[in-house]
């Protein structure tokens, strides 16, 4: 293990580690914590000036429930979801065949299809704003959840196929050939064999997925506007606009924003690390 | 901000018939896209609706608020991809792009009507292009100088009317600790207005429209001359600090605080100093001083609008809901001191008796000889005036790299107007 | 009796070739979202950014012209130096990570709780970190100035000044791609070779030393991937930019996503073939790293 561990060193040092750990989370975490405090103080304490003091009262319940009675953020709240979760099924299922194709046949531009998934989505997505906004409005599908969430399975396709292929490629061989010899019909191969083997991977893809989904703005921005269609990244800054300066209603509703990818990584976080770092431990 | 209203049958019936049908019965959806997003707009097209939908109770209303700053990126994308059936926008050059690019209704049949075209004549030509009408205003107001009497009271000072008792006055206050003016120009546009008051008054109204219409240079000495007496302001520490930080609103608290003691904006604002605690005692108004003597003042007085895009599905209703708006009752209603605090366009409308608005209404209607533009970005075509104001930003910031930024609008006017 | 025969030889058509068939029809469905939203669009920016265009009207032949203005044009220039900056200085993110990753990698109570809290920005939409980061560089009142002003330094406005505006929004942006960088080497510490690290300390290697040589290179297909995911956030950078300072102060923080949509769908913009022609200038910087990416890629399938 690299660095020497703790046990091993010398009594001062991990006296100071176990100091030094807290003090770092909470430089590191400084920003995060300072919005989270804001957002718990009444508006007083800002009209005076004192943005750093200690909240003279605890008024976060009346900022929490204000953001949710008073502005559309439930709204945009369900959208992202509306929109996060057909998202993560649609891309899933579909890297889920692909990566079986790639990952367990051996045909003629098998390489090519891969690489061509990898580098589409290496792309930086803004060169398909023009065409994917046309393409949308063509379709009758500009400011509906269902167009950004097409576009979005679209384009996390190619990631997740990048993610299954080389699950699947690490998975025994033995067992497909096996069957194979039984006879068995290759859908039935991939449906009841493969499938329930890539449980981890779907887990990890889909918590991964959410996460980048609830996360986006750009195609928020660029595909629905006002909050029948907009997901609650967007949504937020409609939400600034409305509250002006008011840094306790803003710090509010930018933590409920923020929480469901947060919940997300705190329940699955096994998955969601398995999943960013399938790459890198090969 | 959004928010969705739907007025639907509900109590209206009632009141319908107490009312009278007026005009013929609607039905079906109307769709309304608004960028009436602060406070107080927000509640006056929430009012309308409501009070509309009473007339009409089998129209199914869906409104939908959009913030302001947003809406003016939006909106070329919903009139092409999602049209509503009335949408907000603004006058005069502001809607050219959207007139030729055949995206909003022609409405000069409502304007043919007699009681519109006699009630709103004074505006007309801020809505025409190409001979026909397209869209119809609901209200406008004056722009001028929100300053704190208190402080000004405090520091021996009066109102100026010159540019040398505006420097003077500017000197006293920056030597007490104060910034003259507060101002937020993150989103570009209030320096825009700072530009026009000041070519305005130093060049002539005349002048400030033949620029915006491409025909002068940038680097014309007499643009050069409005900068060196905007910089004269600039030099001496007449406006605070950072205010590219800031939009407008952030800007607001400087002047409540008492930091800064003059605040150069539209009549919107005066709703928003009340709300920021100030009394009508400590709020006071002048118009933007003269520099040269000789020259005519003359103002901005943007007009607000409501349009009908070309894409709209239930034209009939949309057209209803505009003479609804225009009526001189209706506007009369929402410019009030307790709705929007603007003036009325409707020439058979009251203005309502405020401070402000008695001000606004009387320096335009007796001391705009020179002229009454729209705004900087109204008078100017949309390339050039982000461009523009994106250098008179930087110029209150950097006022030493003028030569390099009217050198570029320079290049941009002639790619612009070509 | 034909009907019959027919069919079986159709099945047996269908089976003798269903090693080739079969995946195929698996891939269908994913290759006909990627071809019609990725692989068609790549195409149709390469020919929008030959026309002038409205997004309304006919498009009309130009040429090359958009991309012979595109040298010509200031704001361009601005945003292709800031796209460097930003490739640049996002790469500290992997030594940054790196440095967290090593400090966190020790078994002590509560050490998994602490790692996720390090992690905690990557999870979080820029769009929040934006707002924080905003709120952080306030001129007055912000916690930046406040803290300066604790070591009694001056006040400084970050996002206000052209100088510096664009290393402000960096900055936000290192926050949650260094927890990401962090995230891939602990897992890649985890699968270091004990013996190895043994083996070294009885030579005598430690610290410094020992990282570089024995463990760097180990960790090298997490670098690998830390490399890759923070090229491309560098060059899609929007979010940030779009939150913390839309482009200004004047013109001073695009870069080309950024300057690409003000140009294609902003209030000023518009146009069309313009925004597609930056599009396909960022398209081509970024080309060179997928090629390179791909032919590592490729170097690796080859070697299994």
């Amino acid at each position: 293990m690299f660095p020497t561990p703790l046990e091993k060193t010398s009594r001062t040092w991990q006296i100071t580690y176990q100091g030094l750990l807290p003090v770092a989370v909470i430089l590191w975490l400084l920003p995060l914590l300072a919005v989270a405090i804001f957002s718990v103080k009444p508006a007083a304490d800002f009209a005076g000036g004192e943005y750093w003091n200690w909240p003279s009262e605890f008024a976060g319940f009346e900022n929490y429930m204000r953001v949710f009675t008073d502005s559309p953020m439930p709204r945009y709240v369900l959208n992202s979801f509306m929109i996060t979760i057909p998202t993560v099924i649609g891309a899933v299922a579909l890297s889920c065949m692909t990566g079986f194709a790639l990952g367990v046949y051996k045909f003629r531009f098998n390489l090519a299809v891969f690489f061509l998934f990898i580098a589409g989505n290496f792309v930086p997505f803004q060169i398909l704003m023009v065409p994917v906004r046309d393409l949308t409005i063509d379709m009758g599908l500009y400011n509906t959840k269902t167009g950004l969430v097409l576009f979005h399975i679209a384009f996390q396709t190619g990631f997740c196929t990048l993610f299954m292929r080389n699950f699947i490629r690490a998975l025994p061989v033995e067992l497909i050939e096996a069957a194979r010899v039984e006879g068995i019909a290759e859908w039935r191969i991939f449906w009841y064999i493969v499938l329930p083997l890539m449980k981890p991977a779907i887990a990890a893809l889909s918590v991964l997925i959410f996460t980048f989904i609830w996360n986006d703005f750009f195609w928020a921005v660029v595909l629905t506007q006002g909050p029948s269609a907009q997901p609650v990244t967007a949504g937020i800054t409609s939400f600034n606009a409305q509250f002006g300066v008011a840094y306790h209603m803003l710090s509010a509703g930018s933590i409920i924003a923020a929480l469901p990818p947060v919940a997300m990584f705190f329940l699955m976080q096994r998955h969601f690390i398995a999943g960013l770092t399938l790459g890198a431990v090969k | 901000m959004h928010s969705i209203l739907k007025t639907s049958v509900a109590a209206g019936a009632t009141i319908a018939a107490l009312s009278g049908p007026a005009f013929a019965d609607l039905s079906g959806d109307l769709k309304i896209f608004s960028d009436m997003s602060n406070p107080a707009p927000r509640a006056v097209i929430e009012g309308m609706v409501e009070r509309f939908g009473e007339l009409h109770p089998d129209l199914n209303i869906e409104l939908t608020v959009i913030d302001r700053e947003a809406y003016k990126t939006q909106i070329r994308n919903f009139l092409t991809a999602d049209a509503p059936d009335v949408a907000n926008w603004y006058a005069a050059n502001r809607m050219g792009p959207y007139v030729e690019a055949g995206l909003f209704e022609d409405i000069s049949d409502l304007w043919a009507e007699p009681e519109i075209a006699e009630a709103l004549a004074s505006t007309k030509g801020a809505m025409t292009i190409d001979g026909a009408q397209w869209g119809v205003p609901y209200t406008y107001y004056q722009w001028g100088v929100y300053y704190r009497e208190d402080i000004f009271a405090e520091l021996g000072l009066s109102a100026p009317s010159t540019w040398e008792e505006e420097l003077a006055n500017c000197q006293v206050i920056v030597d007490s600790g104060r910034a003259c003016y507060t101002i937020g120009s993150k989103f570009l546009w209030t320096a825009g207005g700072w530009f026009d008051y000041l070519n305005m008054r130093t060049n002539g109204f005349d002048f400030h429209m033949q620029l915006a219409q491409g025909e002068v240079a940038w680097t014309d000495d007499r643009v050069r001359a409005t900068f060196a007496n905007w910089r004269q302001l600039i030099d001496m520490g007449g406006f605070i600090a950072d205010h590219q930080t800031y939009s407008w609103q952030e800007a607001l608290p400087f002047m409540v605080n008492g930091e800064a003691t003059a605040y150069l904006m539209g009549n919107f604002s005066v709703p928003h100093f009340r709300e920021g605690g100030l009394t009508d005692d400590q709020l006071g108004f002048y118009q933007f001083p003269t520099i040269d003597a000789s020259i005519a003042p003359a103002e901005d007085a943007p007009t607000d609008t409501f349009h009908i895009p070309a894409n709209a599905s239930n034209k009939e209703a949309a057209r209803e809901f505009l003479r609804f708006v225009v009526s001189a009752e209706n506007q009369t209603l929402i410019n009030n001191g307790e709705n929007l605090g603007q003036l009325p366009v409707n020439a058979a409308s009251g203005v309502d008796d405020d401070e402000f608005l008695n001000a606004g209404f009387d320096m335009l209607s007796n001391n705009a000889t020179g002229g009454v533009a729209q705004f900087f970005d109204r008078d100017f075509p949309a390339e050039m005036a982000a461009a523009g104001m994106e250098g008179l930003q930087e110029f209150m910031v950097f006022p030493d790299n003028l030569d390099d930024i009217l050198e570029r609008l320079e290049q941009t006017r002639q790619s612009v107007y070509e | 009796m034909a009907n019959a025969s027919l069919d079986y030889q159709k099945d047996n058509w269908l089976h003798r070739n269903r090693m080739i068939i079969t995946p195929w029809l698996f891939l269908l469905p994913g290759i006909i979202f990627f071809v019609i939203y990725v692989v068609y669009p790549i195409a149709e920016s390469f020919r929008v950014s030959f026309y002038k265009w409205d997004g309304l009207g006919v498009p009309e032949y130009v040429g090359l012209k958009n991309y012979s203005d595109l040298f010509k044009d200031r704001a361009f220039e601005i945003s292709l130096i800031n796209n460097f900056k930003w490739l640049i200085l996002y790469l500290l993110a992997i030594p940054a990570g790196l440095l967290i990753s090593l400090f966190l990698n020790q078994n002590v109570r509560g050490i998994r709780l602490y790692k996720s809290l390090f992690f905690f920005p990557f999870v979080i939409s820029q769009v929040v970190v934006g707002l924080v980061f905003s709120w952080f560089y306030l001129p007055n009142g912000g916690l930046l100035n406040e803290v300066l002003a604790v070591f009694g330094m001056g006040k400084i406005n970050v996002l206000g000044d052209p100088k510096l505006a664009t290393y402000g929004i960096i900055a936000a942006g290192l926050w949650p791609q260094t927890a990401y960088c962090m995230i891939l080497y602990l897992t890649g510490l985890n699968s270091v070779d004990p013996e190895q690290i043994e083996a070294a300390r009885l030579d005598g290697a430690k610290g410094s030393r020992m990282l570089w040589h024995v463990i760097i290179p180990q960790l090298k297909p997490a670098t690998f991937i830390a490399f890759v995911v923070t090229i491309i956030g560098a060059l899609r950078s929007f979010d940030l930019i779009s939150i913390m300072t839309n482009g200004g102060p004047f013109g001073s923080t695009r870069v080309l996503s950024f300057y690409m949509f003000e140009k294609a769908l902003s209030e000023y913009g518009f146009r069309m073939g313009y925004g597609a022609a930056i599009a396909v200038v960022l398209f081509l910087i970024m080309l060179c790293f997928i090629g390179y990416f791909l032919w590592s890629m490729y170097q690796d399938e080859k070697g299994r």
